[in-house]
């Protein structure tokens, strides 16, 4: 197991779960399965950032990702 | 050089000073981002405005919306930011637009503009907006908030801009995540003030500016993160 901090917004923060700065996933885990098991509705990911620079859902999440999830923002 | 001006220096040089009160600058949307924008812009000295909406008050705005008061209820936007912006500086020229952004009143809106400023409440418009501003070779200052959350890129023309901050655009319309969160008067503010900020760092020609990257901020967690956008 590898373990993540794990940064929800808006919308998705209700799919924070416990321990999320230091949540524990399977290695290899890739960002696609981790929206799964965490039960986000794909349409509600728009920006996925790790350590601060955006990817896509087949990264592979490694140890101390800092891992964020921004939903579609469009307020003014 | 206007005395009004004195505590801007020495941050900005008087050369600088000219280069705002020689700029025009369109702010699209006049509600939570656009009033304390248009606010900011004219208190800086930005010399000419296009003020954009064609919406009226609600009680609903009374919340976050700086120009929106109990009196203006049902009157409209953009002649209330006329106003406000008279009051502050009467020497600010200003046209105002007194109708929603299209991609047939913006020839109007754009023409002859150093830079557009993004202030609409809706993503299926910013990007005809992009489109549009690419047409003019003008940059665009966009912000957009939902809840305590918000976000600001800074786009110039050819730059991928919402393709990468909302994917590429579908027929479906995209709707935001403020539907369900509303909007908070300090979300407002704080990201007007970041589109501002970006606003005189490119018509100043300064580093550091947003592009191809994404400001991210949450002020209920105290989260703030630049994100480069691939």
């Amino acid at each position: 197991m590898i373990k993540i901090n794990l940064k929800l917004f808006v919308t998705l923060q209700k799919y924070l779960p416990e321990f999320s700065e230091k949540f524990k996933i399977p290695e290899k885990t890739r960002i696609g399965k981790l929206i799964k098991i965490l039960g986000i509705p794909k349409n509600m990911v728009k920006i996925i950032f790790i350590n601060g620079i955006q990817k896509k859902t087949d990264y592979i999440l490694k140890n101390n990702d800092r891992v964020g999830i921004f939903p579609p923002v469009g307020g003014g | 050089m206007d005395n009004r001006y004195l505590r801007n220096f020495n941050i900005l040089s008087n050369k600088e000073q000219k280069i705002l009160n020689n700029s025009k600058v369109c702010i699209i949307g006049l509600g939570g981002l656009g009033g304390n924008i248009a606010e900011m812009l004219a208190r800086i000295g930005i010399g000419n405005l296009v003020l954009v909406d064609g919406d009226i008050f609600e009680t609903s705005n009374l919340n976050r919306q700086i120009l929106c008061t109990e009196k203006l209820i049902g009157t409209s936007k953009s002649q209330a930011c006329y106003n406000r912006i008279k009051k502050i500086n009467s020497s600010i020229k200003i046209k105002k637009i007194n109708e929603f952004f299209t991609k047939k009143n913006a020839d109007l809106l754009l023409k002859d503009v150093n830079l557009v400023v993004d202030a609409l409440d809706s993503i299926d418009d910013r990007f005809i907006l992009q489109t549009q501003a690419e047409k003019f070779k003008i940059p665009i200052v966009s912000g957009a908030i939902a809840g305590t959350s918000g976000q600001v890129i800074t786009i110039f023309p050819k730059d991928k801009g919402f393709n990468l901050v909302y994917g590429e655009r579908k027929t479906k319309k995209i709707q935001g995540a403020e539907k369900h969160m509303g909007n908070l008067c300090f979300t407002a503010c704080f990201i007007a003030s970041i589109q501002v900020s970006e606003t005189i760092k490119v018509l100043l020609n300064k580093k550091n500016i947003l592009r191809n990257k994404l400001l991210i901020a949450d002020l209920m967690t105290n989260f703030f993160e630049i994100v480069n956008l691939k």
